[in-house]
């Protein structure tokens, strides 16, 4: 038999998926457009009262024409209150869509969150948003949580005025204040992110600011309302490491103000070790290690997380060579069943043969998906 | 001599400025000064990084060398010959020698070629190798860079983004070329990804001797890969100096605050940063004096009416600041 080229489909082969992908897609849409979601399905509890977010067991698909992406498969993990939780990963290992499904802005109907639990906790209920109707995400949007992208002009409107943009967001979440205080409230936001000439930035256009204040302008936008929750996507990745770390230290000073917790998403190592409590390392949609902030960065035990740690050159830290991780993340239609990482490991060992390793807890924080860590896990329960 | 050096490259008092059109009848109505008087040697077989905020002028730097773009004043000397005198045909032929690897590797592509071609069709437009060679020859190249040969007739569309880097330098390096302008070639690349295709860089320098220009916002990989380092700001070269020198012992009050802006992977560092307050001012517009005036912590009254003149502080570590003026 010849071997079968996974990347390759037939368009017969491709009608009859996309003809199975839009049965499935039109079930999970009339499920979630009924007029009326009885709140049981979707008002819950937290696990832990003290976490703003849970995931739990996550798993967001894209239903394509060339097969079933699992973008998401499985993911799990907690962000305390008050808190910042990094994930980090290579591109196309899921951090966006992640993100995006903690606001349920995923890509429909072709991407759905098809089962788990993602429960958020906004001070006054508990609420999972996976199967919560779209008035209630609205209403939580912006209002409980907010989020910031990589590229600010994706969330800024080009023909509207920047104060006006923020004026709209705090006028949808406070509507008994006037026009005269929501004004002053929008600029009290932009002296807030660090804008000098406030009065004047309010009457400007996105274009007409740099890259760094535009971000700033999400940022206010974002935090107008106080959320609980703030997901910020790659927020300084298309910006200069100088205006980064004013990004930074905004964000912390911010966060620690109206006490919310960060979901920060970002491939930069070294921005994660300056922000997050705790860090989430996925690979090709699912978590392969986490822990806290210190677990991961001083004992990294996933040849994954290992790799990447040394992959990355550090200032002050002169090598001949750099480790490079071989080859490339498999094809995210046609997943191995055993761990996704094994061929492009240098650790492997006769078990990795057996299915996707499960998760070893080798402290009660520091979670690992290798077989390398199983007798140190078992023991540790 | 024996200790004289050998520059492949000399680069003085270079000026690129782009006109300002608007007004009433579309006349010139300023400039945008993208490169002010930059002035650097490279030393052949070596590298030397430049690096600074998007929009100093790193990128015009290196393309008014190639001249891909027409300098506005200053010379460039390569292989000790002035690249601005050349005439059209000689300078088709010196384009050989000089070459450029950009950072995005999708759009610098034609999608409509086959890998093996885009390698090599300047390849045989120069007649660079026999015809009878020509495809043993860019197997060679294309081995060299990490690329197998059954992927000659693939597209660019069908490689990660990595793989399409590795066809660019192969491209490149199809001319034999003595330098190379590498701008941010790996910045849209995952940390894994870079690392290979920083290593394959460094492989092919030492194998052929090649001199690179490796133009970066990401200063540790420009630590791992450079001899030399420049700072660039606002159009002009601030600092330049031996690698070492410049990350162990930054001068210039902007290097430091660029330097201390780089977050560390150790969430115990709580380093002690230098924020830098603002943006970088318009090019079109720049300060007068220092031109880094406007953002520095440490300025004085002359910075910002004079602007500084280089001050050598030993072993070419040269920075261009009214504090180390007495020296
Ligand atoms: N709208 C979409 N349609 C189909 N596939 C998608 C879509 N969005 C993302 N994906 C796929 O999901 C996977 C994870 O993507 P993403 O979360 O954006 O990665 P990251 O943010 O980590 O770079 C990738 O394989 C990507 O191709
Ligand atoms: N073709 C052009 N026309 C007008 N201005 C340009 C052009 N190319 C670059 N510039 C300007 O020159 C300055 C330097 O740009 P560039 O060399 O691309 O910076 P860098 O590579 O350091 O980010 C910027 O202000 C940029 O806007
Ligand atoms: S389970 Fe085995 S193959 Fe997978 S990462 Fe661990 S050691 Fe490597
Ligand atoms: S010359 Fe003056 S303004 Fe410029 S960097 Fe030095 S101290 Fe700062
Ligand atoms: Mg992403
Ligand atoms: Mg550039």
């Amino acid at each position: 038999m010849a071997k079968k080229n996974v990347n390759y489909i037939s368009a017969k082969e491709s009608r009859k998926i996309s003809k199975e992908n839009r049965k499935i897609t039109k079930e999970f849409e009339a499920k979630r457009n009924r007029k009326h979601i009885p709140e049981e399905e979707y008002i819950t509890k937290m696990k832990n009262p003290e976490n703003c977010v849970e995931f739990d067991d996550v798993h967001t698909y894209f239903f394509t024409d060339i097969g079933t992406v699992k973008a998401v498969d499985g993911v799990s993990f907690n962000v305390p209150q008050g808190k910042t939780v990094g994930i980090v990963g290579e591109s196309g290992c899921g951090k966006s869509v992640t993100s995006l499904s903690m606001l349920q802005l995923v890509q429909r109907p072709q991407g759905q969150t098809v089962s788990g639990e993602i429960r958020f906790n906004s001070g006054d209920e508990c609420v999972n948003v996976v199967n919560a109707p779209a008035s209630k995400m609205q209403e939580l949007r912006g209002n409980k949580m907010a989020m910031i992208f990589q590229e600010p002009m994706t969330a800024l409107n080009p023909v509207f005025r920047v104060g006006a943009q923020i004026d709209e967001v705090i006028k949808l979440h406070r509507p008994e204040m006037t026009d005269e205080e929501v004004k002053a409230r929008t600029i009290e936001m932009l002296g807030m992110v660090g804008i000098a000439n406030k009065e004047g930035v309010y009457s400007m256009y996105p274009h007409e600011l740099s890259g760094g204040m535009r971000q700033r302008i999400c940022i206010a936008m974002a935090l107008a309302c106080e959320p609980k929750l703030i997901v910020a996507d790659e927020p300084t990745t298309a910006l200069d490491v100088t205006i980064q770390a004013q990004i930074l230290d905004l964000l912390r000073d911010l966060k620690d103000r109206i006490n919310s917790s960060i979901m920060l998403i970002t491939h930069d190592l070294g921005v994660v070790a300056e922000m997050a409590d705790y860090v989430v390392v996925m690979y090709a949609g699912r978590v392969v290690e986490k822990g806290t902030a210190r677990e991961i960065f001083k004992d990294p035990r996933h040849p994954y997380t290992i790799g990447l740690m040394k992959s990355k050159p550090v200032v002050g830290q002169k090598v001949d060579e750099l480790y490079s991780i071989p080859g490339s993340v498999p094809n995210p239609v046609n997943m191995p069943d055993y761990c996704y990482f094994k061929d492009r490991c240098d650790m492997c060992m006769e078990c990795c043969n057996g299915e996707f390793p499960e998760e070893y807890y080798i402290s009660d924080t520091h979670m690992v998906r290798c077989y390398r860590c199983k007798e140190e896990g078992e023991r540790h329960e | 001599m024996s200790n004289e050096k050998d520059y492949i490259l000399e680069v003085n008092h270079l000026k690129k400025y782009f006109p300002i059109k608007g007004g009433f009848f579309g006349g010139v109505t300023g400039n945008v000064k993208a490169v002010d008087d930059v002035s650097f040697k490279i030393e052949r077989g070596t590298t030397m990084g430049l690096v600074g905020e998007s929009g100093c002028g790193k990128s015009t730097t290196g393309r008014t060398i190639l001249r891909l773009l027409e300098k506005t004043d200053g010379e460039v000397i390569f292989n000790g010959e002035d690249v601005n005198k050349k005439s059209k045909k000689e300078l088709r032929d010196l384009r050989t020698k000089m070459q450029i690897v950009f950072q995005d590797p999708y759009s610098s592509l034609s999608p409509r070629l086959p890998i093996g071609e885009i390698i090599g069709e300047a390849v045989r437009e120069h007649g660079l190798v026999p015809a009878a060679e020509y495809d043993e020859y860019i197997s060679k190249i294309m081995e060299e860079c990490g690329l197998q040969e059954h992927h000659k007739d693939r597209y660019p569309h069908e490689f990660s983004g990595g793989q399409r880097q590795r066809v660019c330098i192969a491209r490149a390096l199809a001319l034999n070329p003595d330098f190379i302008v590498c701008d941010e070639p790996v910045s849209a690349l995952d940390v894994s990804i870079q690392a290979q295709v920083i290593n394959l860089l460094r492989k092919l320098q030492k194998d052929r001797g090649l001199t690179y220009l490796f133009i970066s916002h990401d200063l540790s990989v420009v630590e791992h890969i450079s001899d030399t380092v420049g700072v660039m700001y606002l159009g002009g070269l601030v600092e330049t100096g031996k690698t070492e020198d410049i990350f162990a012992n930054p001068l210039h009050p902007y290097t430091k605050a660029l330097f201390s802006a780089i977050p560390m992977p150790d969430p115990d560092l709580k380093k002690e940063r230098v924020i830098l307050e603002g943006d970088i001012p318009s090019p079109a517009n720049p300060p007068k004096g220092c031109k880094f005036h406007t953002r520095c912590s440490e300025c004085m009254g002359i910075c910002k009416e004079v602007a500084p003149e280089p001050k050598d502080m030993g072993n070419g570590h040269v920075v261009r600041c009214h504090l180390y003026d007495d020296k």
